[in-house]
């Protein structure tokens, strides 16, 4: 940055600088941070899957032994299923919880603005403090879930103690959060043109059907923009498992990053951590390879769809 | 006779057009309450719990106005347990990196979205793909790239990528925000003789408060409840962030969890979030809306 400042003040002054100077020096921060921070890095980190290394020590050149052991690796294939299995169960309820929300926060009766701050709230706070609010909701004896399942007649499971109901636990809680879900929907229910609405009314469209034929496919570009990053993002999930559950009982909870972080600095294998966060971005590319290729159902108003 | 007739049948079609929508109304308000309890329970049980003793939090069925009440945990998680140390920690790295992405953010949607220059849609795609881009990539590299610069148990880490564009998503929604400012008002300004930087701080920044508080918002609530980066770099306990703070209170081995000091300790961690929203929310929907995050 400091180079391209120093460049542009060689001359007589700023202003004749051409607009792809200007561009290049606005754009001077990003081309660093993206140098620095992401792309030697990623390039690092293929390098570093090539090697073995403690920290301590010097890295040695181990070829493609950090591979064959991840793929022999059975903590590797459980920590995949484990968060599979929660993002094919989150990430589908979410779309459609967080949609159904949004069209209820839609509707025009008074005290709106409540109800939608109250449904947003929870996703203003995320991290180790909702994490530890849901390990306590979800404590079978004294928890507020079974007593609130207990008033109406079921007897909770042990959740978070449980192997088999571990899972589900989490993906009710991330339901709790489907609050930044619904807001981006929220605008894109905003900006659906009236017109439409209107002229479906015209030709005898109830509101079902006005659901269906208009709101819905207005907004799938709003839900492919959303199912795209919560598959990203659940793939990358660490704090809730970090605090919840230490990725048990067992090892029932050990989802991908919180074993890529302990491999990284609790077991200091940072070779074999640098191959597990490769796998994780050849597995989410392709995922998002295939959902881009998948994604004909998406429709774009002629023009809007921007700069893409 | 007729029109008597016909004007009583209009009369009740109106009325039940009426109660028709009374009753919708009413039943919109019904499904939204059940709703919103839904959403708010969990608080709500946050907050009672925090205002109890250890013994009071075991008692079940569970007390929801806890008796007395005691704000004494809070107290005692300011002093004792240090969180007044953790509070200003914490903010010594959210207000620096707030500002630093807000800043370099904004110039880069500015050039994205502005200005003309090799290679523009290319630069723009890799920002799009830095979006996607799992941080457990770039996590184990750029922890070997600051310990050699001897920033372990430090805030740098945390607050310098910020001053770089550190973040895909604030320049997408930034640069969408910025194309709908309409681009006379430039214009003008560039015959006023005002040059690039004039235009993007004394016009385009000024309109663009909606999408600025916008990034800040999340950049605040993404540094305040970030775990992973202060676990790595973070070392002793005087240096802890609030999350880190809080998650080492879990720790704490104890005949019993004391889940009201806990509690206490989340309402802590979400309280400034939750302040700052309400302050800037209407600057927030604004942003958020107006952007129309679309593919």
């Amino acid at each position: 940055m400091l180079k391209a400042i120093g460049a542009a003040e060689t001359r007589p002054r700023m202003r004749g600088l051409s607009e792809n100077g200007y561009f290049y020096l606005f754009l001077a921060p990003w081309i660093i941070g993206f140098v620095t921070f992401q792309l030697v890095p990623i390039l690092t980190s293929l390098g570093l899957t090539f090697t073995q290394w403690e920290i301590i020590s010097r890295p040695s050149f181990i070829g493609l032994d950090n591979w064959r052991r991840i793929f022999q690796d059975p903590l590797f294939w459980q920590s995949l299923k484990v968060t599979t299995i929660y993002t094919v169960g989150s990430v589908p309820l979410g779309l459609v919880a967080s949609l159904l929300l949004a069209l209820l926060l839609n509707t025009n009766v008074r005290g709106m603005a409540f109800y939608r701050t109250v449904c947003y709230l929870p996703s203003v706070t995320s991290g180790v403090a909702v994490s530890l609010l849901w390990v306590w909701i979800f404590t079978p004896e004294f928890g507020l879930l079974n007593y609130v399942l207990g008033l109406v007649g079921i007897h909770g499971p042990r959740w978070l103690f449980d192997p088999n109901w571990v899972l589900p636990a989490f993906v009710v809680m991330s339901l709790w959060g489907v609050g930044g879900g619904m807001l981006i929907y929220l605008s894109g229910l905003q900006s659906v043109p009236t017109i439409l609405y209107e002229a479906a009314e015209i030709d005898g469209a109830n509101r079902w059907q006005r659901l269906l034929n208009v709101t819905v496919p207005m907004l799938t570009p709003v839900i492919f923009f959303n199912l795209i990053m919560s598959v990203i993002g659940s793939f990358q999930i660490f704090t809730s498992s970090f605090i919840m559950t230490g990725g048990g009982p067992g090892y029932s909870s050990l989802f991908y990053v919180l074993y890529l972080y302990r491999s990284a600095f609790q077991f200091f294998r940072m070779g074999y951590a640098a191959g597990l966060a490769w796998v994780l971005l050849i597995i989410i590319a392709a995922l998002t390879f295939i959902l881009f290729k998948s994604s004909g159902w998406v429709y774009y108003e002629g023009s809007t769809s921007g700069g893409r | 006779m007729a029109a008597s007739n016909a004007s009583a049948i209009a009369r009740r079609s109106k009325q039940t057009a009426q109660v028709k929508r009374v009753v919708g109304t009413a039943f919109a308000h019904l499904v939204l309450t059940v709703v919103s309890i839904g959403f708010a329970l969990p608080f709500v049980w946050m907050i009672s719990s925090s205002l109890k003793t250890q013994a009071q939090v075991f008692i079940f069925p569970p007390r929801w106005i806890p008796r007395p009440m005691l704000w004494s945990n809070y107290a005692e998680l300011l002093g004792v347990w240090q969180f007044g140390v953790y509070i200003r920690n914490s903010l010594t790295i959210a207000v620096p990196s707030l500002i630093g992405a807000v800043l370099s953010c904004s110039l880069a949607a500015y050039a994205f979205a502005r200005l003309r220059g090799y290679g523009r849609n290319v630069l723009f795609a890799m920002v799009l793909v830095t979006m996607m881009l799992p941080y457990p990539v770039t996590m184990i590299p750029l922890f070997l790239l600051f310990k050699q610069l001897g920033w372990v148990n430090t805030y740098l880490p945390m607050i310098v990528p910020s001053f770089f564009a550190f973040g895909g998503f604030y320049i997408f929604l930034l640069r969408q925000f910025f194309l709908g400012i309409s681009p006379e008002l430039s214009d003008a300004a560039k015959i006023d003789g005002c040059g690039q930087f004039g235009i993007y701080w004394r016009i385009i920044m000024p309109l663009a408060k909606p999408a600025l508080a916008t990034v800040a918002l999340f950049d605040f609530m993404g540094n305040w409840n970030d775990l992973l980066g202060p676990l790595i770099y973070i070392n002793s306990m005087s240096k802890y962030t609030l999350a880190l703070g809080l998650a080492g209170l879990r720790a704490v081995r104890s005949s019993m969890t004391p889940w009201h000091l806990l509690m206490a300790g989340s309402i802590v961690v979400a309280l400034p979030p939750m302040i700052l929203f309400f302050t800037a929310q209407k600057l927030f929907i604004q942003g958020i809306v107006v952007t129309g995050i679309k593919g």
